[in-house]
This record gives C-alpha cells, sequence and structure tokens, in this order.
C-alpha cells in the first residue's frame, strides 16, 4: 500500500500514482492494483481516492450540464451545435417551438441561425448518439449581448472556486452577470464594454494560473488595481 | 561515387559525428507550440528536425468510416520536399505509407480508444529536415502532441533506434550509419508498462547482435523519456507558485 | 482486415489458446500444410504458387532492362509489389494499394534485398547506364490467413524459378542470345510470423486468430540463423522478453521449412 507523489504534484501519463486498494478516480487508471496517471496534471490523494486535475481536457457530455454552444446547421427539424466538445450536439425544434412545428412553414433559421450563440441544458446523451439539447427551461436560450471566454472545462471549478467565493467575487468587483458552461465556454455580460473586459481579463488570468495558490485574492488585487488605472485614465481624460 | 568502403568507427572507437557508440545524438523538445492544433511537439534529434500535431477527437470524415465503439486514429507521416540531399516529391512514397502505418500502429496502444466512439484523432507529423531516425523521432513527439491534446493515455510511448555500424552496436544511428551499417532496429517503447509498440529491423544481425541492439534501443528509449516529461512538465511550470 | 468475427468464436480461440490449443488442432508453435508449385505461369520470367493451408499466393518474375539508380550504378534492381486481390476476400477492394498490401510488399522485399539473397553486381549489365530490374509481383488469391509468410515464400520460390535471358553487348546495344541462365539466389530467407494472443506467441496464425489477435510480429531468417527483417504489426504490444523468445523460435522454425522444402 503505498503512493509515489506528493499532493499537488504535477504528473505525466502512465506515472505510477499509487500501489493498493486504492480508487482510480479522474484522469487515473487502474492496472494489476496499480493506479496510473492517464492525463497530464496535478495529482491528489483523498483518503483512499486517488485523482488527477487536468492541465488540459475536452468536454465529454453529460445528463443535466448547461452548455454554451454555437449553431452551426440549420436543419429540416432542428439545428446542430458546436458545443466545443468532440461531438456536436442536436437541438430539435420540438425543445424551441411551443407550437406544432410544420417544416414547410416554419423556417428554422428565422428562429436560430447558424453563428447564433445559445445556452442550453444537455437532456439525453449516451455512447451511440450525439447529445440532445434542450432550451426549455428559464435562463436558457438565445445570447443576444454579451462576451464569450472559452478554456478547458478542467478549469471550471477554480472558476467557481470554494463554495462560489472566485466567480461571485469577479461578479461583485465586475459588476458583470456571468454564466457558467460545463463545456468550458463562459458568458458575461455587464453594463458596458470596459466592465465585461475586466472580467475577461480575470477569467484569462485564472486558466493561466489555476494551478497555483492564492489566487483569488490576487485575481481581486488585479481587478481593483485595473479599475483603478481606469479610474484615472478617465479623470486625466476629463481634465484635458 | 566512390566504392571504397567508408569506416563508420574511428580507431579511437568513436563515430562520424565524434559520438561513442551508445550515445545520443543532442535532443532539443518543445511541447505545445502550434496555437491551431489541439495538441502539438517540436523535437530536434541530430540533424533531424520534426514538428507533430493532433486534432481530436472530433467529428469523424468522412462519416462512413466512424467506428461505433471507439476512435478511429489516423496518422500521416510525411516529408517536406527540403527536408533530404535530393529534393523530394511532395507526394506520398510507399515508405511514406508504410511510415504513417507503423507509426499509428505504435501509438495506438497507449491510446483508451474506448472513450470516445464515433470520433477521430488526426496525428500529423511533418520532417523538415531528415538525418535518419525519423519514424523514432516522430513517435517521440506525435505521443507528446496527443498528451498535449489532453487525451487520455496509458503512457507515453517513446522511440529510439539502434543498429550495427562497422562491428559495433550503437545507439541512434544517423543517416550515414543507417545507409552504410550492418543493420537497424527502430523500437517504440511505453517505459511504465515496458511494452515494446513498435519493433522493425533490417540489415544482417546473430541473436546475440539482435539482443544487444534490442537492448541498447531500450536504454536509448528510457533516456529519451526523461526527457519527453521534462518537456511536458516545462510548458506548465512557467507561473511560479505564489505561498498562500 | 476490419472483418467482424463472432465474440462467441472469439472467446473458444481465446480460451484454447489459452491452454496450449488452437481451433484448429495445431499446436502454437505449428505451421499449416505448405505446398509450392513452380513454373506455372510460361510468360513469365519466373512463377511459383504457394498454398499455405487455404490461403493461396501466386507470384510471378519479369525481367527488365533499365537504368540502375544514381546512388548505386553498377547494381541491378530489385521492385517487389503485392496486390491484394478483391476476389482473394470479401473485405479486399478494387484500387490503388492501401497501406496494408505497402507494408506487405516492403516487408517480403526487406527479407530477401537484406539477406543478400541476390548479387545485385551481377545483375549490371553497363555500369551507370544498363542494369536487369527484377520484377516480384505477388498475387493474393486467397485469404485465409498470414499473407506475409505465403507471399515471402512465393516470392523466394518465383525467384528461384527465375530465368535471364542470355545477352551480349554489341556496340552499345544489349543483343538477346538463345538460351537461358538461372538467376543466382545465393540464400533463403524465411519470414516467420508470430500473433499475440492471450499474452502468448503463436506462430503462422489463421485469418480467425487474426481477427483475434492483439498484435503480430514477424521475423525474417536466413540459412545461416541470422535476422535480415523485423516488423511488428496491429495495435497491441510485446514485451522485450516475447521478442527474444520470438526470434528463437523463428531461427528454429525457418529451418524447419527451409528443410521440408529442400532449399
Amino acid at each position: 500500500m503505498s503512493t509515489f507523489f506528493e499532493s499537488r504534484q504535477l504528473v505525466a501519463p502512465g506515472d505510477l500514482l499509487a500501489e493498493g486498494t486504492y480508487v482510480a478516480g479522474e484522469n487515473t487508471y487502474k492496472e494489476n492494483n496499480k493506479i496510473y496517471a492517464s492525463r497530464l496534471g496535478l495529482v491528489q490523494y483523498e483518503d483512499k481516492n486517488v485523482n488527477v486535475v487536468a492541465l488540459k481536457a475536452f468536454y465529454i457530455p453529460k445528463l443535466g450540464d448547461t452548455v454554451i454552444g454555437t449553431i452551426v446547421e440549420v436543419g429540416f427539424s432542428g439545428w446542430t451545435l458546436d458545443i466545443s466538445s468532440p461531438y456536436l450536439a442536436i437541438l430539435r425544434a420540438s425543445e424551441v417551438l411551443s407550437r406544432p412545428f410544420r417544416p414547410q412553414e416554419n423556417e428554422l433559421s428565422k428562429v436560430l441561425d447558424v453563428g447564433d450563440l445559445v445556452i442550453a441544458k444537455i437532456i439525453a446523451y449516451d455512447r451511440a448518439h450525439d447529445p440532445r439539447l434542450t432550451v426549455g427551461e428559464p435562463g436558457l436560450g438565445k445570447i443576444t449581448r454579451g462576451q464569450i471566454v472559452k478554456m478547458t472545462p478542467t478549469k471550471i471549478p477554480r472558476v467557481i472556486g470554494r463554495k462560489g467565493s472566485m466567480v461571485s467575487m469577479i461578479k461583485q468587483e465586475t459588476g458583470c452577470h456571468i454564466i457558467l458552461g460545463q463545456n468550458g465556454v463562459i458568458l458575461i455580460t455587464g453594463k458596458n464594454l470596459e466592465d465585461e473586459q475586466l472580467a475577461m481579463m480575470a477569467l484569462r488570468k485564472i486558466e493561466c494560473e489555476s494551478h497555483t495558490s492564492g489566487l483569488t485574492d490576487r485575481i481581486a488585487q488585479m481587478i481593483k488595481k485595473e479599475k483603478a488605472k481606469q479610474k484615472e485614465e478617465l479623470n486625466s481624460e476629463s481634465k484635458t | 561515387m566512390s566504392q571504397k568502403p567508408e569506416k563508420l568507427i574511428d580507431k579511437k572507437g568513436l563515430r562520424l559525428d565524434g559520438r561513442k557508440p551508445e550515445e545520443l545524438r543532442s535532443i532539443k523538445i518543445q511541447v505545445g507550440i502550434l496555437p491551431n492544433a489541439d495538441g502539438s511537439a517540436y523535437i530536434q534529434q541530430g540533424k533531424n528536425k520534426i514538428l507533430a500535431g493532433v486534432y481530436g477527437p472530433r467529428e469523424m470524415h468522412p462519416k462512413h468510416l466512424a467506428l461505433p465503439d471507439r476512435t478511429v486514429l489516423r496518422c500521416r507521416y510525411h516529408m517536406a520536399p527540403f527536408s533530404v540531399q535530393e529534393r523530394k516529391s511532395p507526394a506520398p512514397s510507399r515508405r511514406d505509407i508504410e511510415l504513417s502505418k507503423v507509426i499509428r500502429e505504435a501509438l495506438e496502444p497507449s491510446i483508451f480508444l474506448e472513450y470516445y466512439p464515433r470520433t477521430g484523432i488526426d496525428i500529423f507529423v511533418e520532417i523538415l529536415q531528415a538525418d535518419g531516425g525519423t519514424r523514432c523521432a516522430s513517435i517521440t513527439a506525435a505521443s507528446l502532441a496527443l498528451a498535449d491534446a489532453g487525451i487520455p493515455m496509458r503512457d507515453l510511448v517513446v522511440a529510439c533506434a539502434a543498429g550495427k555500424a562497422d562491428d559495433t552496436i550503437v545507439l541512434d544511428l544517423m543517416d550515414t550509419e543507417d545507409k552504410k551499417g550492418g543493420a537497424d532496429v527502430p523500437v517504440a517503447l511505453m517505459p511504465n508498462l515496458n511494452a515494446i509498440t513498435l519493433l522493425q529491423m533490417d540489415g544482417i544481425l546473430t541473436f546475440e547482435e539482435f539482443e544487444k541492439a534490442v537492448n541498447l534501443a531500450l536504454k536509448g528509449c528510457r533516456e529519451i523519456y526523461t526527457m519527453q516529461k521534462e518537456a511536458l512538465k516545462a510548458k506548465y511550470e512557467s507561473v511560479k507558485e505564489v505561498e498562500e | 482486415m476490419s472483418s467482424i468475427i463472432a465474440r462467441v468464436k472469439q472467446k473458444q480461440i481465446l480460451d484454447l489458446i489459452a491452454n496450449g490449443k488452437r481451433l484448429d488442432g495445431r499446436g502454437l508453435k505449428d505451421y499449416r500444410e505448405i505446398k509450392v508449385e513452380q513454373g506455372l505461369i510460361e510468360r513469365a520470367e519466373g512463377s511459383a504458387r504457394v498454398l499455405l493451408g487455404k490461403t493461396e499466393i501466386i507470384a510471378g518474375t519479369k525481367i527488365e532492362i533499365g537504368k540502375p539508380f544514381s546512388d548505386t550504378p553498377n547494381e541491378g534492381v530489385l521492385t517487389v509489389n503485392a496486390e491484394l486481390v478483391p476476389l482473394a476476400s470479401p473485405t479486399f477492394e478494387p484500387g490503388p494499394p492501401k497501406e496494408d498490401s505497402i507494408e506487405l510488399a516492403r516487408v517480403v522485399d526487406r527479407g530477401i534485398r537484406e539477406s543478400k539473397a541476390i548479387d545485385f553486381k551481377k545483375l549490371c549489365i553497363k555500369p551507370g547506364k544498363k542494369v536487369f530490374v527484377v520484377f516480384v509481383d505477388v498475387y493474393v488469391l486467397n485469404h485465409d490467413g498470414n499473407l506475409i509468410d505465403a507471399s515471402a515464400l512465393a516470392a523466394l520460390a518465383a525467384l528461384l524459378n527465375t530465368k535471364m535471358l542470355n545477352y551480349e553487348i554489341e556496340e552499345d546495344e544489349v543483343k538477346i542470345k538463345p538460351g537461358y541462365t538461372p538467376l543466382h539466389v545465393s540464400k533463403h530467407p524465411i519470414a516467420i510470423t508470430f500473433a499475440k494472443i492471450n499474452d502468448k506467441l503463436i506462430v503462422d496464425p489463421w485469418l480467425e486468430e487474426e481477427q483475434t489477435m492483439d498484435a503480430r510480429l514477424t521475423m525474417t531468417i536466413d540459412d545461416d540463423e541470422n535476422v535480415c527483417a523485423i516488423q511488428k504489426g496491429g495495435s497491441g504490444y510485446f514485451t522485450p522478453k516475447q521478442v527474444l523468445e520470438a526470434a528463437k523460435t523463428a531461427m528454429e522454425k525457418a529451418d524447419e521449412i527451409r528443410k521440408k522444402l529442400n532449399w
């Protein structure tokens, strides 16, 4: 019964993490009583669980997840969306239109067209079929304004922070509304472009430094500094 | 054209480029250097300059080639026309096609193909400059590109060749040694699982020579493996830890 | 090859092999029956037909006069090509050679070339200008597993059967004289292919064993028990111990086959 790394050490695929009666968690696999890493990331030992927080991964659809995607194709009975995943997602017309749908009469592209951004929820997914989406719940639907930030989905928990501390801090400091798609796509809507850009900068910094500690405070400090800088620029402009 | 056989190893036991028989060429590896690819890596091994890029897992094109229960791995080994002494036509040669196949088969055992049914993973290897041992360096780079893309793997794959120059078993043959030597044995290895995923040979070797060559190639593989891991980690250690 | 084998059959094969047995009753190190027939295509300079169990290959050689390669001006040329003819298997499609047939041709070529079975200098007519070009074309007529070993046997048998036209050089022209000289083949390289199933190595896999195997390993051995060519195929792996074990077994089997064929 032994472990071979320290918690939060960087491990590569194939690294032997533990041997004995441990449970293979995220981004690991077990073979002959040995647990190996399957992705590059930071190893975590929690009781009997061994898992790796991957530095980069891609999104695999999960039932119930909220995702933000882009329409890439308008079909006869629905739309196809790019949800930044190996799999394209399907949004059926029946999930969007409240009244019965007649293909000859209703033109789907008038409702949602190629290039539109949508917040949706995954209602069906299995190994044999592409994921199916719905927008029939409050908070879901076409996105009309805001900024999009894409990052590897493994970093979304870092953006949320412990008990939501990180994302609430950003919302407070920038005054922006932030929607986090489980697929690593984030929507920022603020009162003006400067606020939105501030939030985007914060998110980009989290993405780069997600594996470090004390991040929440550093991000808060950065935002405050930027806001002060912006205020100064505004003051000097109004003086001239 | 000189008909006299060139000596590959001099009286001091050194090779044409000054190396000792069991010495690797100088190797430099960088990971994540192509912004568009999902994963990428660049390797310089002696005069070899090789770029590997990975796209996927993604929707398979053409769709009818997709498999219902696993991902389809495709690999293209391609040499730039200016990569060799005499300009090489950009059209794939029979050698390119064979190498694409063996490189793919060297990497496949390391990937959890069953995780992503109905998708495809494409590996592109471009040889920018060639000096012997390109298939091994390609595998080493391509495996890093797969890891950089965040594709779950059982292990990294690393490759190195050994062979015979004059009457000595040598490691990591360059082009002259490959062409004029007595044998070339490229080997690819999954180091933590001790699994050989590529093994080829051409030349003439007794059993003892073959055994020596395989063991030397495996030793070379393990040396290069430490460099692979360093290159992977180097990309992420650029931000210093700040104490809470 | 991606033919789907019934899971029940696959399990049968796996279970038997775990106990050292095979579905057709062979031992793990036994080859199927080998039949070699030579000289059946009179139009070809040399030809042979090999039956390895139900796998059937015909190889034919054609000799032409051509220019040597620039880096070997005093040497003749050998070109090996393989065709996986569509009638040989439901999985073969017509069209230009794909990776499987290219790999097959190159592995057969490697065994012949590296073992120095042919002295290419003897094929030189006029240094730098004219040499004999030996074309070996391998035609797979029925695919029942282990195309490499059968093709290598057929190619070698066809070369052993090959007759070169006698010639003399008159004022820079090659003039054909009556009579033939057999092509000088000094070695008999034999390809031995292993399949790894259930972590065991078996020789000469037939089609359904090939559809079940994790990986394949081919070793070509010459008359002096040297290794001349090796090719691992398939998406599995071998341990270093298995590789060395295979080399020893390959040397045994190659000797056996040469004795059986009187080579």
